[in-house]
């Protein structure tokens, strides 16, 4: 399926080495992309496991060389940071909640099993391949959990502890308890709907009476439970909806099914009329049916987006009387002296002691390029060190931070968020309440012609109204969609998404991150001089691979030029080295053409992420590392325009950039250097004129201004908060599903339309039936049923378009780790 | 028709059995992946027997 040459056998990333690393698995030859996945394949293979790579769905991800050692998880040995994650059983062995970046798929979870539980302390591992999640129990007397931690690694999957909170386990209890009410009402139904062919038969045959009222008894108790609790929660829900004085669908619901039911017992005792616990029962069990599917798509969606929210910040190293010591990041107080190894997050807001250090303040800015910082300087918590070990003091942590402010910006933005009104509930209260009115006048004309008649009639009007279909409609639809899209890696996290979306006129997308991604793609080069591609593409590598820079990761590892010698870092200008005899410079324009002392050479247009290579005769090419634009950004771009969205890029990076990237993607407005405040404001600016704006960002500084959007989407290859903050998450590596779930959003609120109009034409048709007597309850619940099995099938429709491409979207895995170690705390 | 009076009756006895059975099976988990276990059987793990035989996994 593809190309197995070029590609990592593990981690399915392009070889850039000539040859990649050799393994060997179950006997055959392979290549993997870098050491990392050597160690990880022939781990594999020396566990015997190697099967795993027939039945993986694709490929799986490696954790870097840092976090396969175990000093890299010797912080969560700490009692004071396990409290947080680990809970403690009787017999003394101890489960971790952990979860694990890179799994994929079933064989991931069976792989990290059969692995595991062989280690040595391991007593076992349960991981749930759908949310990712683990939970590892061990014994601490024979493995400490920084060991099983580094082994999880060195399998391939970074783990990372995260607390699991209330929400977790209501969202468990409630999946539990509506599968059980499901399974009662399902039960139930059958039984009663038995009992009913049989008096329904027995009515035409002379059934003894003796047997009819057995068998209603029967019925009856059967009922009962299905009434009570399978369709408890519409009374409750009915109940709360009559106290807020907002007619909902469980009211009509809720009257149905507690009149027939009372009806039903009623006659039961007096023994005569009719029962109606069939239709009752019945009614129960397609309901809630419907109501676990919506569910079940709603917890999906949320688990794999909100628990990466919600892990624990990683740990930091605080230094005591000139000692380093790691801790929990909660553990810091204001006023500790921090050392912040490069590559690490900042764990908290202070001030700089060492005398300069270069930071990546992305996360909060946006802005890619590093900062440099000078002692005093305040650095913030969430940036990323770059280049060496530096020391801080604290003054601000946990909720004070500059990262938790921006967080409350997100819950502001959110409470003030334009609230759409749902079709669906201004369609339902308006028919609730004529339905209501109906059954009453039903019920008064009735009662002066034929009293005896009045309440089955208005029973008939009530069953044959039911808003089962109207109830379903919109439900089915909305499941159906979400379901569709998360096939196409677009995940929906709230449940009023779909509609929100359907109704966008106006497209915000972030830069960084959003259209562009940062990936090791070698950079574009230009030769200026006597020098061909390749070799100035290999003396640029030769010089970067003694870099810590950002950019430099941008360069593969050299191939012949050999070592750099006397490597010397010029802070905001680039590097200068010899190899063999030659002296080179590689940094920006200026600086490089210092090297041969030609000033004219320097001059020039000075664009950011243009890197010029210089010997010492003149200079020798020119390198782009611009950040890649995603792939097809540019067609995705025009087939949102074309679906009538205007599209503009927003975005906090420099003027220059922004418009490039606009002027390739073909993107008419774009606005650079915004704060995640103006962004908000922009957004805030279009919906005063009445627009719908959704947003696509990845960044923390886009949190606040998905929260405000109409409808938002984050990129799962976003950080946490940005994910948290979203309405809908795009797991797959390109935009494309954004314009299917534009284009299904619509076609879904098409047939919410359908639906709509169906449910009330059939009930502008049933109900002068009901109320003048003609149809019996029994012919009403016949007619509802079909009404509703109606409504579904067209819901499904959506679900069967054109079949799924045959390479799914994997999903970009997550983000987890890597984004809250390097940004939360 | 009055074995009707046994056999019903009896009928309930097993569906209270059905849904008591249902509901610890809900209970003790076993409805929360539904994914996993059908992949367990394929991969069959007699060609890697663990060195030590793993200890009864008492949640599931």
């Amino acid at each position: 399926m593809l190309d197995t040459r070029s590609q990592c056998f593990h981690c399915g990333k392009p070889i850039e080495a000539t040859d990649g690393f050799p393994v060997e698995i179950e006997g055959d030859e392979h290549r993997v992309c870098s050491e990392s996945c050597r160690r990880v394949v022939d781990l594999i293979e020396q566990r015997e496991l190697g099967q795993f790579y027939r039945f993986r769905d694709g490929p799986t991800g490696t954790a870097s060389a840092r976090d396969q050692v175990e000093d890299r998880w010797a912080g969560y040995d700490r009692e004071a940071l396990q409290r947080e994650f680990v809970t403690q059983h009787e017999d003394g062995a101890r489960s971790a909640h952990l979860l694990l970046q890179g799994v994929r798929c079933a064989a991931c979870a069976w792989l990290i099993d059969s692995a595991m539980t062989a280690v040595p302390g391991v007593r076992s591992i349960n991981v749930d391949p759908v949310t990712t999640r683990a939970e590892l129990t061990w014994d601490p007397s024979t493995a400490r959990l920084s060991e099983l931690l580094a082994q999880l690694a060195r399998l391939g999957y970074t783990p990372c502890p995260y607390t699991e909170d209330d929400a977790d386990r209501v969202a468990v209890e409630e999946r539990r308890a509506s599968l059980k009410r499901l399974i009662v009402a399902g039960l139930g139904m059958m039984q009663v709907g038995s009992f009913a062919v049989a008096m329904y038969a027995g009515a035409f045959q002379n059934m003894d009476a003796d047997i009819r009222e057995f068998l209603r008894l029967i019925s009856l108790m059967v009922a009962t439970p299905v009434v009570f609790y399978a369709g408890w929660p519409f009374f409750v829900r009915a109940w709360k909806s009559v106290r807020e004085r907002a007619l909902g669908m469980d009211v009509p619901v809720s009257l149905a099914i507690g009149f027939a039911y009372v009806a039903s017992v009623w006659n039961t005792f007096i023994g005569s009329g009719e029962v109606y616990f069939d239709s009752a029962t019945m009614f129960v069990f397609f309901l809630s049916g419907a109501r676990y599917l919506e569910m079940m798509g709603r917890h999906r969606a949320l688990s794999m987006t909100g628990s990466m929210a919600r892990h624990l910040p990683g740990t930091a190293t605080r230094i005591v009387d000139g000692q380093a010591e790691e801790v929990g990041v909660m553990e810091l107080q204001p006023g500790d002296r921090l050392m912040v190894q490069p590559g690490k997050a900042v764990p908290a807001d202070g001030l700089l002691i060492s005398a300069e250090a270069r930071l990546d303040e992305s996360v909060l800015t946006g802005e890619s390029t590093p900062i440099r910082k000078f002692a005093g300087d305040p650095v913030v918590a969430g940036s990323l060190n770059l280049t060496h070990a530096a020391e801080m003091t604290v003054q601000r942590v946990g909720a004070e931070t500059v990262m938790a402010q921006i967080g409350r910006l997100v819950t502001d933005a959110r409470e003030q968020r334009p609230k759409l009104v749902e079709l669906a509930d201004r369609v339902a209260s308006w028919f609730v309440t004529s339905v209501l009115l109906a059954a009453t006048l039903t019920g008064l004309v009735w009662w002066q012609i034929a009293p005896e008649r009045t309440f089955e009639i208005v029973l008939a009007v009530l069953v044959v109204t039911c808003p089962c279909a109207l109830a379903l409609a919109t439900p089915a639809v909305f499941t159906v969609a979400t379901t569709a899209l998360a096939r196409r890696g677009f995940m929906i996290r709230r449940a009023g998404a779909v509609q929100a979306l359907s109704q966008v006129t106006d497209l915000v997308f972030d830069k960084t991150g959003t259209l562009t991604v940062h990936d090791s793609v070698a950079p574009e080069v230009t030769p200026l001089g006597a020098l061909d591609e390749d070799a100035a593409m290999d003396i640029a590598a030769a010089l970067e691979a003694c870099s810590e820079h950002p950019l430099a990761r941008a360069f593969p590892a050299p191939q012949v030029a050999g070592e750099a010698q006397d490597v010397r870092a010029v802070p905001g200008a680039g590097l200068e080295g010899r190899i063999g005899e030659q002296r080179y410079r590689i940094g920006t324009r200026e600086f490089a053409a210092e090297l041969f002392g030609d000033a004219a050479a320097a001059a020039g247009a000075e664009e950011r992420r243009l890197v010029y290579l210089a010997g010492e005769q003149g200079l020798l090419a020119e390198f782009d590392i611009a950040e890649r634009v995603r792939d097809g950004a540019r067609d995705d771009m025009q087939r949102l325009a074309s679906l009538g969205l205007d599209v503009t890029i927003a975005s906090g990076d420099a003027a220059v950039p922004v418009r490039n990237l606009a002027e390739r993607l073909g993107v008419g407005a774009s606005h650079a250097r915004l704060k995640p405040e103006d962004k908000l404001r922009f957004v805030r600016r279009l919906q005063e004129q009445g627009r719908n704006v959704a947003m696509v960002g990845d960044g923390i500084n886009d949190s606040p201004v998905l929260a405000g959007a109409d409808v938002s989407v984050a990129m799962g290859s976003g950080t946490s908060l940005a994910q948290y903050s979203a309405d809908c998450v795009l797991m797959s590596p390109t935009l494309e599903p954004l314009t299917e779930a534009f284009a299904l959003s619509r076609k879904a609120m098409g047939v919410v339309r359908q639906n709509l109009i169906w449910a009330i034409c059939y009930n502008l048709v049933a109900l002068p039936l009901a109320a003048t007597g003609v149809l019996a309850p029994w012919m009403a619940a016949l007619g509802m049923s079909g009404s509703s099995l109606l409504v579904t099938m067209n819901a499904l429709r959506l679900g069967r378009r054109q079949p799924v491409p045959a390479t799914a979207p994997v999903a970009d895995q997550p983000t987890c780790c890597k984004s809250v170690q390097e940004s939360a705390s | 028709m009055t074995i009707i009076y046994l056999l019903i009756p009896l009928g309930l006895v097993v569906l209270v059995l059905a849904v008591g059975a249902f509901f610890w099976a809900v209970r003790s988990g076993q409805f929360d992946d539904m994914d996993t276990p059908a992949w367990r059987i394929l991969l069959d793990d007699d060609s890697a027997p663990p060195k030590e035989k793993p200890i009864k996994n008492k949640e599931s």
